[in-house]
């Protein structure tokens, strides 16, 4: 099967290899190097997709990233939307359809790979066309570290899609032995099919290289399809082209309406005739190469309507070698055309007036409006741009001094000047990094033709009656038109900003690369302003379309978080444990035995916590080692209460307040001895509770002679709960007497556990008689399993948080940060024990004497038993003061922090932070729950062992 | 009731055969139990001096350590280092050191257990580790000797270049991070696997 619409002799595609693909449920053909859209126009089919408002059919306006209509959505081998046609190489059973603004995501899971490497250079050179190359290969011969990036798959830019001469050969010749060199240079990288899309503070560069996309199904499976280079470059050089910018007017969107130089492109890279017969539409010199070039190679160039009234005579006399008729000081009015253009419309244009129309047969409009350099990158690394009235567009103003543009990036757009443009790109990045460049010999390009200035026009008038421009598209993927932003204006928008928002215009995959200039251009026209004046829209990463599962690279599954285990993750896991996100943690949350509901496992082993004995797995506690001559101060200062009285050999508990008063963390202080404590934090407030503690020695406090360091991971800790938990412990460390007289509630001893030196402490959070047992972590599961085996004549029982839960809030321990919320102090916990009356002052101290912290109707934590015991609170549910549902707004009294169901007292209850709380004791309450209110009786927060008789056994 | 000898259980012991099986160009071994002390201490003070004796090296300075002895010297931080020492030195070492400081202001706190020791070697080594590690590891930028507290994907690791152009790290992870970052790294030695893992 052989394509219609190539051109012989010309394109750098693999005519010997031909692929099959489907497009819109066709099968087509075409080879490699070939792009999806490419190798469509190659078979005849212009029309890709209809547009997402209007439906009006669209082809291919351009052959890159600035594609504004041909989007698809890949279908096989795996589904992908939302790509430009014009991006896609073709590969074998490629099988994709047009889209109309909307793709649809796979519903299967994507199972290629997806990573992210780190890489630094001294200079990044992002595009390897001959700006690009010749900065690169400057760069590289002065010994400098490069990384050259090029979305493209071979490198070469602009000149693939053209039949420029360098030294007399073709210029394609020169890129490879370009890249042969640097390819030798061990420290320059070419990456191919590789695009940058964000600048980043302090040169941080993101890219995205396509790594097996074009192998189809054929890529290989280990291998990261794609890959997010995120690049530290110590200077840039933008040498990123410029994309041509289209000319409004009536009927500018349908098939077979192109872009001249991407015409250009696809004769010269691809061998593709875009049609057969042409009218060419220019504002400037750039498109006379393309019609030349697609005259020789076979398409009938029927005019070349030029809007100046004056044309170069080089361009003239080429032309006129060819038969090409040039209509000078004429434009296209518009179009004709149901599927496919079949007609343009002409008329001369002088002094804003349109002549008599005339119209033109063809199957081909290219468009010429000028050139807008590439500039979005250089614009977010916050390089400025200024307006040049003489090209009608934005161009590179004021970078900072590690960044800048070379070639028609930044409005240079002869090949002599842009290999110029490159090199000194490369010497002025080589400077600021203090290195000395050589200057290169660069190759010839020949004598370059007289040119002239373009003209700068956004817009041709409508024939059409009313002038509204409500036939002339500016962002075809939106289907936005002249006329939206003519109502932007008219309603008062001055800003492209704000057009941009009414209109949408710049918002699509490819943020305006066609749309944008032009309308600032149509907006300054319309209010009369300079462009200069007005700006552009601000380009922002990323520049073009990465799909999340790019950005997520490996992070997804398994390695999504850290999954952070204690030692002893194993045999939780080999005991059935069900675990518990505790922050990064794994905790286990219950140990459900067969036919067990979570309900029966948690009341069972709450039982045998309270009855007999049971252990947990409490190495998650924050542990941070305070050691100093100062260490009893310093804690005396973050604690409530004092600590520096604490005798070695002791344990005491401690809240700790920010300076509001309200209580952020708590835990247990042990003093090691005379110069060293070490003190506990909850589980998930580890590292603030450091940083916290650091940040007050550090900025407030250095005089301080204490070292704080962390040591949560050093220890594995397992509290051994329950009655019959002395018993246990003496199997297991026979040596230590826990005798109370010996080894009272509040100490803690070195002993030897199972073999291990230990340090054992007695504190308890269950009120049980409890020990806590610390060795270091690689050790744990020796102690763990010497504790389970002396503890199975006991039933010894492995709990985990919820039962901790439930034990806890039985005897009214707070959970900071679930029964307290950052606006409860220790006093709101009925805890006013705990602060300091002595201390001359502590971290929120000073806040305890607001008139709002001494309030009496402060939420204040007390019990709630539900009427019916056996209703079980949702935790976060409201309570009021009625038993029917007042009319909004309802007075609400507090809410439930905390609701389990208790063993010991054989019904449910919770804990509750309520407006005037320990007042309202016995006070009945109201909780609203699906449309009804449950009765609860307030009551005193510690509903078990109020008398404390159980924590000596 | 008897007590028999116990036997310790390092984080990554049960990665062992994962770690052994990684494609040509990464070795990786989990080197288990070292003393690890860490040591707060101003630099150049009297009591510095008499860690350094009692240690007979000079603290190293910003981002590098003292590998050469028996005692190993990691900086972390302006005041602070990490001691690595082997197995079974953390009592003996850590009386000295307080010894020796005597009622200067210096601490020495054990945490051998916080975090263990992954020795990685290969030519591979470098790319694996930029997959998810910010740090240039050009030999110009960090050579041998460097010591640097980074991310490795989402962990937090001391990296020591031991090797030229990192072919010889080692990575210090804190411990219930160890079987993550085991994980991350055999998922990232995939792309090495020739098509076979």
């Amino acid at each position: 099967m052989t394509n219609p619409f190539r051109a012989g002799g010309h394109g750098r595609i693999d005519r010997d290899t031909t692929l099959s693909f489907t497009f819109d449920g066709t099968a087509y053909t075409g080879h490699p190097g070939d792009t999806l859209a490419s190798a469509l126009l190659a078979n005849g089919v212009h029309h890709v997709a209809d547009s997402i408002k209007y439906g009006r059919p669209r082809g291919v306006l351009a052959a890159g990233a600035e594609e504004p209509n041909a989007v698809v959505q890949i279908e096989a081998p795996f589904p992908e939307p939302m790509l430009t046609g014009t991006t896609v190489e073709l590969y074998d059973g490629l099988d994709a359809r047009g889209l109309s603004g909307q793709g649809r995501l796979s519903s299967r899971p994507d199972t290629a790979r997806y990573d992210t490497l780190h890489a630094h250079c001294d200079l990044l050179v992002v595009g390897a066309g001959p700006a690009g190359l010749t900065a690169t290969l400057s760069a590289a011969r002065a010994g400098a570290r490069v990384i050259l990036v090029d979305e493209l798959p071979e490198p070469g830019g602009s000149l693939l899609g053209s039949q420029e001469l360098l030294d007399g050969r073709p210029a394609t010749e020169w890129v490879g032995e370009v890249v042969a060199e640097l390819d030798a240079c061990a420290d320059v990288q070419v990456l191919q099919r590789t695009t940058a899309f964000g600048h980043y503070d302090d040169g941080l560069v993101l890219a995205l290289e396509k790594r097996t996309d074009h192998l189809g199904a054929a890529a290989p499976a280990h291998v990261s399809r794609q890959r997010i280079w995120r690049i530290r470059a110590r200077q840039v050089v933008y040498a990123t082209g410029a994309y041509e910018r289209p000319v409004a007017f009536d009927d500018n969107d349908r098939p077979g309406i192109m872009l001249a130089g991407s015409a250009r492109t696809y004769l010269n890279r691809f061998g593709v005739l875009p049609g057969r017969q042409a009218v060419v539409f220019t504002t400037n010199d750039s498109a006379y190469p393309a019609a030349l070039e697609l005259a020789d190679a076979g398409v009938r160039i029927a005019a070349v309507v030029e809007a100046r009234e004056e044309v170069p005579a080089h361009w003239r006399t080429a032309c006129d070698e060819r038969g090409i008729e040039i209509r000078t000081g004429h434009v296209v009015t518009g179009t004709s055309g149901v599927e496919h253009v079949s007609r343009a419309h002409v008329a001369p244009f002088s002094r804003g007036r349109l002549g008599e129309r005339q119209g033109i047969d063809c199957d081909l409009l290219l468009v010429s409006g000028g050139w807008n350099p590439a500039v979005a990158l250089f614009s977010q690394a916050r390089g400025t741009l200024r307006y040049d009235a003489g090209i009608g567009a934005f161009v590179p103003a004021q970078a900072p001094g590690s960044v800048r543009t070379a070639g028609s990036a930044g409005g240079t757009f002869t090949l002599a000047g842009c290999l110029a443009d490159g090199g000194d790109a490369a010497s002025r990045a080589l400077s600021a990094l203090g290195r000395t460049g050589r200057t290169l010999t660069l190759p010839s390009t020949g004598p370059l033709p007289q040119g002239a200035p373009g003209r700068v026009l956004w817009r041709v008038p409508s024939p059409r009656d009313g002038q509204d421009g409500s036939h002339q598209f500016v962002d075809l993927q939106r289907d936005a038109l002249v006329s939206d932003v003519l109502r932007a204006t008219g309603a008062g928008l001055r800003s492209v900003e704000h057009v941009k928002r009414y209109t949408t215009i710049g918002t699509a995959h490819d943020q305006g690369r066609t749309s944008g200039v032009m309308t600032s251009g149509i907006v300054a026209e319309a209010l009369g302003v300079d462009v200069a004046d007005l700006g552009t829209m601000r380009l922002r990463p990323p520049a073009v379309p990465v799909a999340f599962a790019a950005l997520a690279g490996r992070n997804r599954g398994e390695l999504f978080d850290p999954v952070r285990v204690t030692a002893l993750h194993s045999w939780h896991a080999e005991h059935g444990a069900l675990f518990e996100d505790v922050g990064q943690w794994k905790r286990p949350w219950y140990y459900p035995q067969p036919g067990e509901s979570m309900e029966e496992a948690v009341l069972r082993e709450c039982r045998a916590a309270r009855t007999g004995v049971a252990m947990m797995d409490g190495s998650t506690l924050g542990k941070i080692n305070v050691q100093g001559p100062d260490a009893g101060v310093l804690l005396d200062r973050l604690y409530t209460n004092m600590m520096s009285t604490l005798k070695v050999g002791r344990v005491r508990y401690g809240v700790m307040c920010g300076v509001d008063g309200m209580a952020i963390d708590d835990g247990t202080v042990i003093r090691v001895a005379e110069q060293e404590f070490l003190l506990t934090t909850t589980t998930g407030n580890a590292a603030k509770v450091l940083e916290w503690m650091e940040e007050w020695l550090q900025t407030e406090w250095p005089d301080l002679r204490v070292h704080l360091t962390s040591v949560t991971e050093h220890w594995v800790t397992i509290p051994l709960v329950g009655p019959r938990s002395r018993d246990v412990l003496a199997l297991v460390a026979p040596d230590l007497d826990a005798d109370n007289d010996a080894f009272p509630f509040m100490s803690w001893r070195d002993a030897t556990v199972a073999g291990i030196p230990a340090r054992v402490c007695r504190i308890s959070f269950s009120g049980e008689l409890a020990y806590e047992i610390n060795v270091p972590a690689w050790d744990g599961i020796t102690v763990w399993n010497a504790l389970y085996a002396a503890g199975g004549p006991f039933g010894i029982t492995p709990y985990g948080t919820e039962t901790m839960h439930v034990l806890r809030a039985e005897k009214a321990y707070p959970i900071i940060g679930q029964d307290t919320d950052g606006t409860v102090t220790p006093q709101d916990l009925g805890m006013s024990w705990v602060v300091s009356k002595k201390k001359p002052d502590f971290i929120g101290k000073r806040s305890f004497s607001r008139e709002e912290n001494q309030r009496g109707d402060r939420k204040q934590l007390v019990g709630l038993l539900p009427a019916d015991e056996r209703v079980l609170l949702p935790e976060g549910a409201q309570i009021i003061a009625t038993s029917s549902i007042p009319q909004p707004p309802v007075p609400m009294l507090g809410h439930v922090t905390s609701s389990y169901r208790s063993d010991a007292l054989q019904r449910t209850f919770a804990l509750a932070l309520v407006r005037s709380g320990s007042e309202r004791i016995g006070e009945t309450l109201y909780v609203p729950l699906d449309g009804r209110t449950v009765p609860v009786t307030v009551t005193d927060p510690v509903l078990f062992d109020k008398e404390g008789s159980r924590r000596d056994g | 009731m008897t007590v028999e000898t116990p036997t310790r259980f390092s984080p990554l012991a049960a990665w062992q055969d994962d770690l052994a099986q990684l494609p040509t160009g990464v070795q990786a071994r989990e080197l288990p139990f070292l003393t690890q002390l860490t040591l707060r201490v101003q630099p150049g003070s009297t009591a510095a001096k008499a860690v350094e004796a009692v240690l007979d090296v000079t603290l190293p300075g910003p981002v590098s350590a003292e590998m050469s002895g028996d005692v190993k010297v990691l900086w972390m931080g302006p005041d602070e280092w990490l001691l690595v020492a082997p197995d079974g030195r953390q009592d003996d070492l850590l009386a000295q050191l307080r010894s020796a400081v005597g009622d200067e202001f210096a601490t020495v706190t054990d945490v051998s257990a916080q975090r263990t020791t992954l020795a990685l070697s290969g030519h591979l080594v470098r790319t694996v580790l930029a997959q998810g590690c910010a740090i240039d590891l050009d030999p110009r930028v960090t050579p041998v000797g460097s010591c640097l507290n980074t991310l490795l994907a989402q962990a937090p690791v001391t990296l020591v270049v031991r090797g030229e152009a990192a072919s010889d790290v080692w990575l210090l992870v804190r411990s219930s991070f160890a079987s993550y970052l085991a994980t991350w790294l055999v998922d990232a030695c995939t792309e090495y696997r020739g098509g076979t893992g």
